[in-house]
């Protein structure tokens, strides 16, 4: 009995450092694939003087940014203002708790899930403390005192309310195909049946579209946009509390990456590879599974930085119409053909369609 | 009377923008794969090609001699004044480097450039009658003050160089 209370609270420790540092390490590299893949979409070359083609650009960055000078402006509300990037960056990881990075691990005879907290609610969770990630941001804003951080805080809120509601919605499609809002299950009724991209290509759209708006990147990049606000809710931070909103920002690309994989794009889920042949491959198919969410959070990754480097920022109005007038009533469509779909036992159909394929 | 330009209301496909983002995205991912279009600076210098105005330096004719005769026509023309003279007394063995019975001309007894102040527009160049300033190739400028940007005139002698001419002023002479 002890022994297995000391196996999970051990087990949950190490998954706990494994993954933080997971997230911490590529949000470090993420940096660094943004400015390489930008530069070779601008035909450049892109950082290349740290380590072997710029391999260690991400420890000069982190180097340089401990050792600046951490300025705090005498006009700031002293309290928030050191508050607001530790609002942001926490957030980010603990949306981490709920994603399921693979199959069960066996060690010891014992089977260890890997997924930090297998929540029941697990997708509720993340929608409740990622939207969380906005308060750091407008508290920036708000504390910094000063006009061009406030509009970016402003900005960030609003942009928040808008996304959050069809982000909600084009997932609640997901849940009535699989019941559950555990994540793990969301994955096993995709490795069962086909992945929720073929299913629900509405829903996967309105969802990567508002995980740009929630994570602040461009288009959608209102709250910081460089060339009319200077830089955003940021302007006033220095040194290392500047970082942290960048590793922020990159934490919540990664955690989004990977919640598009787990809720769409089948998690773990290798496809022609059943999941009784995963188990059957023991430890060897958990990693290989781990393998398989990691590759397709990596192509979202890119993803965002690709799209980042061609499509222009939004007007803010645009950005609104196209948030309450275009993808609200797409999810919202999305929810109601799902529900037909349902009810009339076409999704029976399409399963075995799927499978038949 | 101006022309009316008639703004076709956007299609359907238009209006989705979705196939606009879609070709900016091919466009994008087709430019990762071309060559590179910059240079490793400090190792791979740009081609210099002729006709650049580089910074301005003084030359020396085949003999050594020094080709300025001190008539300060560049200090006249030069738009933002960075060029100072001072001639030197004809026969002034003691200011001219080259001395002996061929230098009856007069030279410079100092001659700065102030780079802090010099536009690159070349007129130094295009008015000299001795031919004996030049743009150069030399586009690296730096120093830790101010003073050590005003060029002297070893150091233009040190920019410009020596200059082998088709004529042959001193000769016959």
């Amino acid at each position: 009995m002890s022994s297995d209370l000391l196996f999970s609270i051990v087990a949950a420790l190490v998954k706990i450092l494994v993954f933080v540092h997971i997230a911490l390490i590529i949000a470090a590299y993420m940096s660094l694939a943004e400015r390489k893949v930008s530069a070779w979409m601008q035909d450049r070359i892109g950082p290349n003087r740290v380590g072997y083609g710029g391999a260690l650009q991400p420890i000069a960055d982190a180097v340089k940014f401990m050792f600046k000078e951490d300025v705090v402006p005498g006009h700031v509300n002293k309290v928030l203002y050191v508050l607001a990037p530790a609002l942001c960056v926490v957030p980010a990881f603990l949306v981490l708790a709920v994603i399921p990075f693979g199959p069960p691990l066996t060690v010891l005879g014992r089977s260890v899930p890997l997924v930090i907290a297998d929540l029941d609610i697990g997708i509720l969770w993340v929608f409740a403390i990622s939207s969380l990630g906005v308060y750091g941001i407008t508290i920036a804003g708000w504390a910094s005192n000063s006009k061009y951080p406030l509009m970016g805080g402003v900005r960030a809120s609003a942009q928040m309310i808008s996304y959050e509601v069809c982000m909600g919605l084009s997932v609640v499609g997901v849940f009535m195909a699989t019941s559950s809002l555990r994540l793990t299950d969301i994955v096993a009724h995709q490795a069962d049946g086909a992945w929720n991209v073929f299913t629900q290509p509405i829903g996967f759209i309105v969802f990567a579209i508002a995980a740009f708006a929630e994570t602040n990147r461009l288009p959608f990049d209102l709250p910081e946009a460089e060339t009319e606000l200077v830089a955003g809710y940021h302007t006033e931070y220095s040194s290392m509390k500047f970082a942290m909103f960048f590793m922020a920002e990159y934490t919540s690309m990664f955690v989004f990456s990977a919640l598009i994989a787990t809720l769409f794009l089948g998690g773990w889920d290798i496809p022609f590879i059943s999941e009784a042949t995963l188990t059957a491959l023991g430890n060897w198919g958990a990693l290989l599974g781990f393998a398989s969410f990691m590759l397709k959070s990596a192509a979202f990754l890119f993803f965002y930085v690709w799209v980042r480097w061609t499509i222009p920022r939004f007007r803010f109005d645009q950005l609104m119409a196209l948030g309450w007038k275009v993808l609200l009533p797409l999810s919202l469509a999305s929810l109601v053909i799902t529900g037909l779909v349902i009810q009339t036992g076409l999704d029976a159909w399409l399963t075995h369609w799927f499978k038949g394929a | 009377m101006g022309k009316v330009v008639q703004r076709r209301p956007l299609t359907w496909s238009e209006q989705l923008y979705l196939p606009a983002i879609l070709s900016g995205l091919g466009r994008t991912w087709r430019e990762m794969f071309q060559p590179e279009t910059t240079l490793q600076y400090p190792e791979e210098r740009p081609v210099i090609h002729d006709g650049y105005r580089g910074a301005p330096g003084l030359v020396r004719d085949d003999d050594g001699r020094e080709k300025c005769v001190s008539c300060q026509l560049c200090e006249y023309i030069c738009p933002p004044k960075a060029i100072m003279i001072k001639p030197a007394e004809i026969r002034d063995a003691a200011s001219s480097e080259t001395t002996g019975p061929d230098n009856v001309e007069k030279a410079p007894k100092e001659f700065f450039i102030d780079m802090l102040r010099c536009i690159y527009c070349g007129y130094c160049e295009e008015v000299c009658p001795e031919e004996a300033i030049f743009m150069t190739s030399v586009y690296e400028l730096n120093g830790s003050s101010r003073a050590e940007l005003v060029h002297d005139k070893p150091k233009l002698y040190e920019i410009g160089g020596t200059r082998i001419d088709k004529i042959k002023k001193w000769k016959d002479k």
